[in-house]
């Protein structure tokens, strides 16, 4: 069994009509074992949000290290940080530790400086994909890409994309053993974010 | 000694050999030879065997992914993730399961019988292999029905427990997967037996099966008693199947419930437990304000 899968998560990021949504579930697990319902794995930050599916330590550090780095460009620069720069940050972070990595894999949401939707997805070594209209990561990537795959239209207004970004992330737990037990969705506008909790299967 | 040179073109030859040998020996022993041509399921040899010095060998070395012992690399292996769980009390026997078959974390299916009703009298239940426990407890149901038949009554539990422990044992070492309870009401009262791949056959008052079961057990041993009535035990049944399934990821989806009493086994209820766990949360909020 893979370290990667050891805690179980699905996290899926989209794109809308000048606004970006994530979602992830809630479950923390230990294999078979479900430990906790209400597990935190996609962080704010600024305008940005980042989604780390994969070994539950790695995934606390990674945010650690990850605020850390991101306040201090921020006072060196005295500018907010780009998702494109935290993510170029993030695939550099993993980079570093090529021969022993942080067992995660990590997707990018957010606005860019003219309020347009930035993605991205990387492996546990960095290695980045860019892609413009979503990015799955977890467990049930499989399931996420078959559901995203059919449901997923361009340029669709927030509301919209929640109810679609739901759906494809319900879904894709409910026929995974390792993730579920409620989810976690994030839609970004330029006027702010809105965050809402979902209540899923509990089995 | 058991190397790859031991195995020949004839590796798939179908266990014939084996079978014209039993028959060489009875004719040798006095016999007709007659009897042996019957293939009657749960003999052994009455399957296709791999044409080799030692079969179950060969089996445990190659097919290891058919096998309990090692699953790290299956490809397909269903309902490996279970709770089941019965016991008696009082007014007879609860028998209460969920429907999850994964094959690794994904969900097969959330909607398998994991309940097998061999006759109007009897139950087995299901964990482990899928294909295992359907075939060889249906097989069971075959082999009640010859004894009721050839001896004009319904057969006891211990017994039909103990056929099937007979032919899980005579498969010993093949990789056979399967933890079942074999339940209901004979003429010496209500029965329950568990009965497992490695030929293992116990009698008890409660039992619980698969990936799930320790979790099942803590609300079992923690709200058991023997005089429970019959809704209390319903509910007892369905609670531990609902806590295992919450904190189990390889359990979940409907529990089906089952009581047997001396007019046999009547299905009690079908209830997804998604909504047990919304019933059950409301339930403890009462309980907190209260």
């Amino acid at each position: 069994m893979s370290i990667l899968e050891y805690n179980g998560a699905a996290i899926i990021a989209m794109t809308g009509k000048d606004c970006v949504a994530i979602a992830c579930d809630t479950r923390l697990g230990a294999q078979a074992q479900t430990v906790s319902c209400d597990f935190k794995k996609v962080f704010q930050f600024g305008k940005t949000f980042v989604g780390l599916a994969g070994l539950a330590s790695d995934v606390q550090t990674m945010n650690s290290l990850l605020k850390f780095r991101k306040n201090l460009y921020e006072l060196r620069e005295e500018r907010e940080m780009t998702p494109r720069v935290l993510s170029n940050l993030l695939s550099n972070l993993l980079y570093e530790k090529r021969f022993g990595p942080y067992f995660i894999e990590p997707v990018v949401a957010g606005l860019d400086d003219d309020n347009k939707p930035f993605l991205s997805g990387m492996d546990l070594i960095g290695a980045p994909v860019y892609t413009d209209d979503f990015v799955v990561t977890g467990t049930a990537t499989a399931n996420m890409y078959g559901m995203c795959e059919t449901l997923y239209k361009k340029d669709m207004e927030p509301e919209e994309l929640f109810e679609t970004l739901s759906q494809a992330l319900l879904s894709s737990v409910d026929r995974d053993a390792l993730s579920g037990w409620g989810a976690t969705v994030h839609i970004v506008t330029k006027d702010g974010v809105m965050t809402r909790e979902l209540k899923g299967r509990m089995d | 000694m058991f190397g790859p040179a031991a195995v020949t073109t004839d590796v798939l030859d179908i266990g014939t050999r084996q079978e014209e040998d039993k028959r060489r020996q009875m004719i040798a022993s006095g016999g007709t030879g007659a009897m042996c041509a019957s293939n009657f399921l749960g003999e052994p040899a009455a399957f296709e065997v791999p044409n080799v010095a030692d079969p179950a060998h060969f089996c445990r070395s190659n097919f290891a992914s058919a096998c309990g012992a090692a699953d790290s690399h299956q490809t397909v292996k269903f309902a490996k993730g279970t709770t089941t769980l019965a016991f008696k009390f009082n007014e007879g026997i609860i028998v209460s399961v969920d429907s999850r078959s994964t094959q690794g974390a994904y969900i097969a299916s959330g909607t398998v019988k994991k309940v097998i009703e061999i006759n109007p009298f009897l139950l087995g239940t299901m964990a482990g292999g899928a294909a295992d426990c359907s075939f060889w407890e249906r097989n069971l149901g075959m082999q009640c029905r010859m004894y009721e038949l050839r001896n004009g009554k319904r057969i006891t539990v211990a017994a039909a427990s103990k056929l099937l422990a007979n032919t899980v044992n005579s498969y010993r070492g093949y990789g056979l997967s399967m933890g079942t309870m074999v339940t209901g009401w004979d003429e010496t009262g209500p029965q329950l037996y568990y009965v497992d791949d490695d030929g293992t056959r116990l009698k008890g008052n409660m039992f619980s099966v698969g990936s799930g079961s320790t979790y099942a057990y803590g609300v079992l041993d923690n709200y058991y008693r023997k005089d429970l009535t019959v809704e209390e035990a319903i509910d007892l049944g369905k609670r531990a199947i609902y806590h295992a399934t919450h904190r189990d990821a390889y359990s979940g989806g409907i529990n089906n419930l089952y009581h047997v009493t001396k007019d046999g086994w009547k299905k009690i209820h079908s209830i997804d437990v998604n909504e047990m766990h919304y019933e059950f949360a409301e339930e403890k909020k009462n309980a907190m304000s209260s």
